[in-house]
């Protein structure tokens, strides 16, 4: 097969002579029609710079140093620009992560799908709006007619990256480079979107290019797999081949670093096994890669990996390695085929119990509304239900992870249980002591919070030791002349060198400014820690080591967590317990084994079915959710979820359902759930 | 003692302005992160040139607010009186451009005035233009003149040329010993511009101003380099004196409008609620009044309460001062909205993000969250702020001279040259050098501003990525 897109040896540097940074060094890889070539990396590996580098589009000062590109036997790089405007978007064309940045807000979405058209297919006027509503029908946007008159901000996040789709296609590129097109995406959005890739590539056969991080979305979409590190291709195999044996002990690292819970294997455990107090991540550490991605500008001699590599040898460090061919599989390394087996992890029993301690935090009914003002005089005329009666509690030393898309109100109630927010309504009882506003020094001293952005989190302004004093400081813990020992402890407890105290943060990179960011909220002793996000920002082998560094934090001070996330992967490996919220409501909750191995209310069937796995889900029905998430400002009657759920009836569009138990501690709010007659509904669960 | 210093309002704000700048330049070196970004500044050869001119303004203005009055030689010595006449440490330094006044007007480097008159020649009265008083006083014929100027310009750019070189010798000197290179080593990295400093620039431009500075001295001493305005007076001298005008504009205004914007701005920013639209009121209203009607009505003012308190004010110079310090203020007073909207903005988005939430969670009080975490963040905006409007305000000064709401009629000042001016660049030929002269400074210095602001805005945004 003649291939579609030829790369040899490309070479990207920015910057000029001596001080050029390689960000891509000698990528070579070819995609035929049709199929789909995955480019899978961390970020800062040159992924998306080599994206660019196809398209001709490298930033100020970027250029292309060696090598060529060919697409369908055109040189692409020793085009003149003239004609390299009619290559992008008619030959390649690409999609980017953030569809708000990529489309222009002030033009309607139909003329910004017009304008591809008429550049080059050369229609015009009725014909154009006729072919833009079809491109947009083809990707399946609803109603497409009426959505050609929409701004791009009138679109939900899932219906923009469509329309970027659609103008992608305007041209009939027979490549489509996909960078990392659904990152920016909630997990249900992102199966939709990911289907409509799928489909259009086979009816289209176009080449494809998908650049991403996840290891889930390779293993659902792609014909063959491309590994780059610090700006080289590692491996490069088909899917197959290269899911079931990866070479390359970097490969390796990043399977053994993902915390991959929801293997079907497990899947099919009988759920009477979870222990209630266990976790189905326990006893199991995640495998970490030590060190960090190298920079572009590091200088690395001999193989890129080798610094972080457990098996390198001194050839390893100062001979870069060729290609070995394996079978399918092609590996630049020294070591290929002759390390051990990948093993696999065990799953051991946990290794210690808990005690079950009373409630550390009990929350009831906890409401946030958020008035909308309009008018001269600001009155309300309305309420933003953010978070709608939320009843949770959390024991000493265990993790209730909270889970849902965003935009459904976890990060709120994170906020109102520290009363960062002030909650509109609902009892918070911490430690048996109830919080009002007059006492929230208490409730400081004993919840703090680690966010999501570790970049964002850290005063840039403000050195590492000062950042941890702030809340000592604050909240007068320990004796004054103690406190600097105190923070040389703290650095110490989260893997931190002894000279972090005097740096300032952009010395550090994200995984260790995460730390800080832990170290900080441990500073005041604190008994509960909300965590919101804090892994969604890093790459997988770094985030390994900050789940990693949070349970062994939780063994050894018996800290209680509130895991904030929509990564069900780590809700798995960390969580004891798991509410499920949709809409500013918990729609499902119980013990983590329970949710997410058997999991009873559709929408949080459809979630764990729509997480990209590397091994598909053998046998399962696929349940894809239609539709986005409705505004919290005016929820659906009934059941939130009834415009969305399969299984919707007429009471579920008049009644909010109540809670029906379905097992120990685990109850859902759904009728279908209930009307299935397992259970009596139960009005109070606690 | 024969003479009494004078400390003027404005004299005593500029030293304190100038401690407070040398205070943060020690408080700067101290703290890494704010260093990093001067250090690109300094590595900027243009800025670093523009950085000298300014530096050589900044000299000139400071010797020229060291006011005194020298004694009457006549007073008694138990009674000492002193006279009305306020002095600067310029003024001594540069006595021959301030006494040596001709009668009228008279052309750059003329040796002639620049009206005819009778004069008396050899017993007879004839219509001619006479020979100047001091200007070209030491030649015999006319015929000299264009020699002499070119002996006294070459004689004053060698002058300079050596000092520069003897300058440049030290340097060399203390540089390479400082590196511990040998002289020959250190030489070829400057001639190679591979020190980790403009080095080639700033001792080019520090030549060139030397023997400009040489060859302006030479000439000053026999000629009006500059020309007389109206009543005889050495331009060059006032354009001099001007400077301080400009450098007491552009920097006390932004001392009066800098805790208004970042107070205010913050606050709003930072509180949002109905402290924001209280503060926002107030700057849209004062955006929607014309500045030159604000500025016209405070001057006026001021002039009724001089003239109605005249013991308070014992000299011309305090008078002319006062005005002077009244006419800051209320720009200042109109000026500081548009950093207040800016820092407003900012502190919106710097208050949602997550270490000031975290700093809340601690219960960190507002008034530490802002001094802590608030105000570093949006200090490089008040840095390019007012390092861009200086400019703008010595514009600003002429323009008001001109319209005649500016300084004092007596002040020495560019606005108030240009508005000299205006009315002799109708007479044929035009009387075109105060205007020209006036125009000269201004740009220079605007110019070395504009471009010094550049290179800072350029270090300090970090969309550049000079930051990190």
């Amino acid at each position: 097969m003649k291939p579609l897109l030829r790369v040899e040896g490309l070479v990207t540097e920015i910057g000029h002579d001596a001080a050029a940074l390689r960000v891509v060094d000698g990528v070579s890889f070819h995609v035929a029609a049709g199929e789909t070539y995955a480019l899978l990396g961390e970020s800062g590996c040159g992924k998306s710079m080599t994206a660019l580098s196809l398209m001709r589009l490298l930033p100020d000062g970027g250029r292309i140093a060696a090598g060529t590109v060919h697409l369908d036997g055109q040189d692409v790089l020793a085009l003149p620009e003239r004609d390299m405007r009619r290559v992008r978007g008619g030959g390649m064309a690409m999609i980017f992560q953030e569809p708000m940045l990529a489309l222009n807000p002030v033009v309607k979405v139909g003329h910004q799908i017009v304008e591809a058209l008429v550049l080059h297919q050369g229609l015009s006027g009725r014909v154009a709006s006729e072919a833009a509503c079809g491109l947009l029908d083809s990707v399946g946007v609803p109603d497409a007619l009426r959505r050609l008159d929409s701004y791009p901000f009138e679109l939900s996040g899932g219906l923009r990256q469509r329309a970027m789709i659609a103008m992608a296609l305007a041209g009939q590129p027979r490549l489509l480079i996909a960078d990392e097109p659904t990152t920016a995406l909630d997990v249900t959005i992102q199966a939709q979107v990911l289907d409509v890739l799928r489909h259009l590539r086979t009816e289209r056969r176009m080449g494809m290019l998908l650049i991403t991080h996840d290891l889930g979305v390779v293993a659902e979409n792609a014909d063959r797999v491309g590994v780059m590190y610090a700006g080289e291709l590692l491996e490069e195999g088909a899917r197959d081949a290269f899911f079931a044996a990866p070479q390359h002990p970097y490969s390796r690292m990043l399977f053994a670093a993902l915390p991959h819970g929801l293997l079907p294997s497990r899947a099919q455990e009988p759920v009477a096994d979870g222990s209630p107090l266990g976790r189905p991540g326990d006893g199991a550490r995640l495998t970490t890669i030590p060190g960090q991605v190298p920079k572009p500008g590091d200088r690395i001699r001999g193989c890129r990996f080798a610094p972080r590599c457990p098996f390198a040898i001194a050839r390893c460090r100062d001979q870069s390695p060729d290609w070995q061919v394996i079978n399918d599989q092609r590996v630049r390394c020294h070591l290929a085929g002759m390390l051990p087996p990948l093993n696999a992890r065990g799953v051991t029993t946990p290794a210690h119990s808990i005690q079950a301690a009373q409630a550390l935090l009990q929350v009831d009914g906890l409401k946030v509304h958020f008035p909308i003002r309009r008018g001269f005089i600001q009155r309300s005329v309305g309420y933003v239900r953010a978070v709608d009666d939320v009843t949770l509690s959390i024991q000493q030393g265990r993790t209730l992870a909270l889970v849902g898309e965003s935009g459904c109100g976890k990060t709120t109630v994170g906020k109102a249980l520290l009363r960062l927010i002030e909650p509109t309504a609902g009892s918070i009882v911490l430690g048996g002591e109830s919080i009002t506003a007059r006492n929230a020094s208490t409730l400081r001293r004993q919840a703090q919070m680690v966010f999501q952005d570790p970049f964002s989190s850290l005063n840039p302004r403000m050195r590492v030791a000062d950042i941890l004093l702030e809340g000592m400081d604050a909240l007068g813990v320990g004796a004054a002349n103690q406190r600097r020992d105190a923070v040389a402890l703290l650095l110490r407890q989260v893997g931190l060198p002894d000279d972090a105290g005097g740096r300032y943060p952009h010395a550090f990179s994200g995984g260790q400014r995460q730390r800080i960011a832990i170290a900080r909220a441990l500073a005041v002793s604190p008994r509960l820690v909300i965590c919101d996000e804090p892994t969604s920002a890093l790459d997988v082998s770094v985030q390994a080591q900050i789940l990693n560094l949070l349970k062994d934090l939780q063994d050894s001070l018996g800290l209680a967590y509130l895991f904030i996330t929509h990564n069900l992967a780590v809700v798995d490996y960390l969580a004891h317990e798991v509410a499920v919220m949709y809409l500013g409501r918990i729609v499902e909750q119980g013990p983590a084994t329970a949710v997410l191995r058997a999991p009873r209310h559709p929408y949080t069937q459809a979630l764990v079915n729509a997480v990209p796995r590397i091994e598909p889900p053998a046998g399962q029905r696929i349940v894809r959710l239609a539709g986005d998430q409705p505004s919290p400002l005016n929820p659906p009657n009934g059941c939130h979820f009834h415009p969305r759920c399969p299984h919707a009836n007429e009471t579920c569009r008049q009644i909010y359902p109540d809670q029906t138990v379905v097992g120990s501690g685990h109850w859902a709010r759904c009728h279908w759930v209930a009307a299935q007659g397992q259970a009596l509904p139960v009005r109070s669960p606690n | 003692m024969s003479f009494m210093p004078v400390i003027l309002w404005t004299d005593a704000l500029i030293f304190a302005l100038l401690a407070g700048v040398l205070a943060l330049i020690w408080f700067i070196r101290r703290h890494d992160h704010l260093r990093a970004p001067w250090v690109v500044v300094a590595q900027r050869p243009m800025a670093m040139g523009a950085a000298l001119v300014l530096g050589a303004f900044a000299v000139t203005g400071l010797l020229d607010s060291l006011h005194y009055r020298e004694r009457l030689p006549d007073s008694q010595a138990g009674k000492p009186q002193y006279s009305v006449e306020v002095m600067s440490v310029f003024d001594a330094l540069v006595s021959g451009l301030r006494t040596r006044q001709e009668k009228t007007y008279s052309g750059p480097l003329a040796i002639q005035l620049y009206a005819m008159e009778f004069v008396e020649r050899n017993g007879v009265a004839v219509r001619d233009y006479p020979r100047l008083q001091y200007g070209g006083a030491h030649l015999q014929h006319a015929e000299e003149r264009r020699a002499d100027i070119a002996r006294r310009t070459l004689a004053g750019a060698a002058q300079g040329a050596l000092a520069s070189l003897l300058l440049f010798a030290g340097l060399v000197a203390w540089q390479a010993r400082r590196l511990k290179l040998p002289v020959g080593t250190w030489l070829a990295r400057w001639r190679q511009g591979s020190l980790n400093w403009p080095a080639r620039t700033l001792v080019g431009m520090m030549a060139l101003m030397l023997m400009l500075g040489g060859a302006m001295a030479q000439l000053a001493s026999g000629y009006h380099v500059l020309g007389t305005d109206k009543v005889g007076q050495d331009v060059l001298y006032i354009s001099l004196k001007s400077i301080r005008t400009g450098l007491v504009i552009g920097t006390l205004t932004t001392l009066v409008t800098l805790p208004l914007a970042i107070g205010l701005g913050i606050v709003a920013g930072y509180f949002r609620g109905w402290v924001d639209d209280v503060i926002q009121y107030i700057y849209t209203v004062l955006n929607s009044i014309p500045g030159v009607l604000l500025i016209a009505a405070a001057v006026l003012i001021v002039q009724v309460y001089i003239e109605s308190n005249p013991e308070r004010f014992d000299t011309a110079a305090a008078r002319a001062d006062i005005r002077l310090l009244a006419l800051c203020l209320i720009m200042g007073m109109t000026s500081w909205t548009g950093l207040a909207r800016l820092l407003r903005g900012e502190s919106l988005k710097l208050r949602t993000l997550d270490y000031v939430e975290a700093a809340r969670a601690f219960g960190v009080s507002n008034a530490r969250i802002i001094s802590r975490h608030i105000f570093p963040n949006v200090f490089h905006l008040v840095l390019i702020a007012v390092v861009m409007d200086f400019s703008g305000l010595v514009l600003a000064e002429a323009v008001l001279s001109y319209v005649g709401v500016g300084v004092d009629p007596s002040m020495y000042s560019w606005g108030n040259m240009i508005n000299g001016a205006r009315l002799e660049l109708a007479r044929e030929p035009a009387v075109w050098w105060q205007l020209g002269a006036a125009f000269a400074f201004m740009f220079a210095l605007v110019l070395a501003a504009n471009l010094f602001a550049d290179g800072v805005r350029d270090a300090f945004d970090p969309r550049l990525g000079g930051r990190r």
